[in-house]
């Protein structure tokens, strides 16, 4: 008998669709209502760090150059009060199969997919993940199906993501293409159940653990050329992944006081799932859109707990505007001769402003750049953005309004970046733990849980409880 | 672009996931009103002309049947044209750069 394929009937299936397709028991973490062991999920469903580099090795993955950004640096020295300007370093993350970290992701799910003899791999992405897991799919000789987000009602896509399923199809996978909306997940599960495919999840802890090799690599680089640890270390942050996995690294190589700063483009004021809104992005991955509702809730993912949990390692949150992400883009390809991104380059335009707060002798480090190619490139994104009514012009980027401007800088000194409260986000967090679990009363287990999953102290968690009306025992 | 598929064609179908009525609750209001699209590529089973139904073999390998849009699908996104705001940006580094320190 044919299955149901009705929206209700296949989300009402999600649990069992999502366990076969990812072979993870995740009730062997859970520890009652909303607490689970983190670390144990982060162990035991997983590889061990030395196997994960072992893996990552065979398929060419990680290992990228640690490049020094000698003019940038000198502009920034230029624009700091004397003696500040700290050396800025990029993890060159372009040179992995596919162009982008996404491969350390994928490169883990690949290995667990073939190795427990499922026929394929499918990831619901319309990032560069999408090509990382048909790049690692075609190594290994799996199946890949990638389920993307490209279109609005008009069939108009951004060049970006047009681009991104290109990339897909020329690694051999099958793309298919969806208009706007959440639903993606659902088109997601009925394909898993039609195929038997693993599910290459973003925030299993497979795709977690890959990442960890990033943060560990560039402590090693950084140690071995200037004989110090970096001081910042600068992320783009989109659903929570690249954060997290690479703070653990940072961890685990030692770097403790190393800090971690989270950056992502404001997009604040647009719905993610407005068909109207869609194009009115001109970056469709590393911002808030994702940014903040992921670290405030994490686990609203294709898996029962997410493995990314920004708001563990989130030491601060930081945002910059999409005119100054093209800035840089620009400045990276015409004074450095890397051409890159632009998305990836969120980081590094947050790393310029950042770097200004150091003296010349500290290090910050980008941790990533992705592939440049037609669509994804400052030129085809920024002609779009006009095409569909958003203004381009140079100015002070204070004055961008997501979806409404786009302002290039007029100078290098104008790059800012705008602090996000973390504070306000932890809250935030506790907040929607409450109101998704419909808490009334919780106990010292609860307090210590939330406290760890959120970097905040149990007094703080308590008193916010206490706001919100629940009773704490 | 032909208009009529043959068999063994690369081929673009369409499909309608969920209608108008269908879509999740919550979406935005604006996205409820138009139904859940998708467009996949394959390899056309028969023949079929641009706007009849038709079966493909995806490049996975799975059966799937649409209305048939497109006859050898490309691509045609770009780099896209000169863009005036960003064109300038390259000299004004260098000159800042070659001006040295004191320019800051």
């Amino acid at each position: 008998m044919a299955k149901d394929l009705s929206y209700a009937a296949v989300m009402a299936r999600r649990g069992e669709i999502m366990k076969k397709a990812l072979g993870v028991e995740y009730e062997e973490f859970e520890q009652g209502g909303i607490v689970f062991d983190y670390e144990a999920m982060m162990t035991k469903a997983a590889y061990p760090f030395e196997e994960v580099r072992r893996i990552q090795r065979e398929v060419g993955v990680g290992d990228t150059p640690l490049l020094e950004l000698k003019n940038i640096t000198e502009l920034v020295r230029m624009t700091s009060r004397p003696g500040y300007g700290a050396r800025i370093l990029v993890k060159d993350e372009a040179a992995n199969p596919s162009g982008s970290f996404k491969d350390r992701r994928a490169s883990i799910s690949a290995y667990q997919a073939k190795k427990a003899g499922y026929p394929g791999l499918l990831a619901a992405t319309s990032g560069n993940y999408g090509a990382a897991v048909a790049s690692q799919a075609a190594i290994r000789n799996l199946g890949c199906i990638i389920v993307q987000e490209v279109f609005d009602s008009r069939k108009v896509g951004q060049p970006e993501i047009i681009e991104k399923s290109r990339k897909c199809e020329a690694f051999g996978a099958e793309v298919i293409q969806l208009t706007v909306g959440p639903e993606l997940f659902y088109m997601a599960l009925r394909i898993l159940e039609e195929t038997g495919y693993f599910n290459a999840s973003l925030y299993s802890s497979y795709g977690i653990a890959g990442i960890e090799t990033l943060g560990w690599e560039l402590v090693r680089d950084v140690r071995e050329r200037f004989g110090k640890d970096p001081a910042y270390v600068v992320v783009t942050h989109a659903g929570g992944g690249n954060v997290t996995g690479t703070a653990r690294g940072l961890r685990r190589a030692g770097a403790h006081n190393t800090k971690v700063i989270g950056a992502s483009v404001d997009l604040s004021g647009l719905h993610m799932a407005s068909d109207h809104d869609f194009n009115r992005k001109s970056f469709t991955t590393g911002h808030t859109g994702f940014g903040v509702p992921f670290a405030t809730w994490p686990d609203r993912t294709d898996v029962p707990r997410n493995a990314a949990r920004p708001l563990r390692y989130l030491d601060r949150y930081v945002t910059v505007t999409q005119g100054e992400v093209f800035y840089v883009t620009e400045a990276l390809a015409t004074v450095e001769g890397i051409e890159r991104g632009p998305a990836g380059n969120t980081s590094l335009a947050a790393a310029i402003p950042l770097a200004r707060e150091l003296p010349e002798d500290e290090i910050v480090v980008v941790q990533e750049t992705e592939y440049t190619g037609a669509g994804k490139h400052p030129q085809a994104q920024l002609d779009f953005a006009r095409r569909n009514g958003v203004e381009v012009r140079r100015g002070d980027p204070k004055e961008n309004v997501p979806g409404k401007s786009i302002v290039i800088p007029e100078r290098f000194d104008q790059l800012h970046v705008t602090e996000m409260d973390l504070g306000r986000m932890r809250r935030s967090y506790v907040r929607n733990a409450v109101e998704r679990n419909g808490l009334k009363e919780v106990g010292p287990r609860e307090v210590k849980f939330l406290a760890e999953d959120s970097s905040q102290s149990e007094e703080d968690v308590v008193k916010i409880l206490e706001d919100l009306g629940v009773k704490v025992r | 672009m032909s208009e009529r598929c043959k068999p063994g064609d690369i081929v673009e179908i369409h499909q309608i996931i969920l209608a108008a009525g269908e879509r999740a609750a919550g979406v935005p209001e604006d996205t409820s009103k138009v139904p859940l699209e998708a467009w996949i590529k394959g390899k056309a089973l028969t023949e079929a002309s641009v706007g009849e139904e038709v079966t493909i073999e995806t490049f996975s390998g799975r059966l799937t049947r649409g209305v048939l849009t497109t006859v050898s699908p490309g691509y045609s996104h770009t780099f896209g044209p000169a863009v005036p705001e960003l064109a300038p940006i390259a000299q004004e580094l260098r000159a800042m750069l070659k001006g040295g320190r004191s320019h800051g």
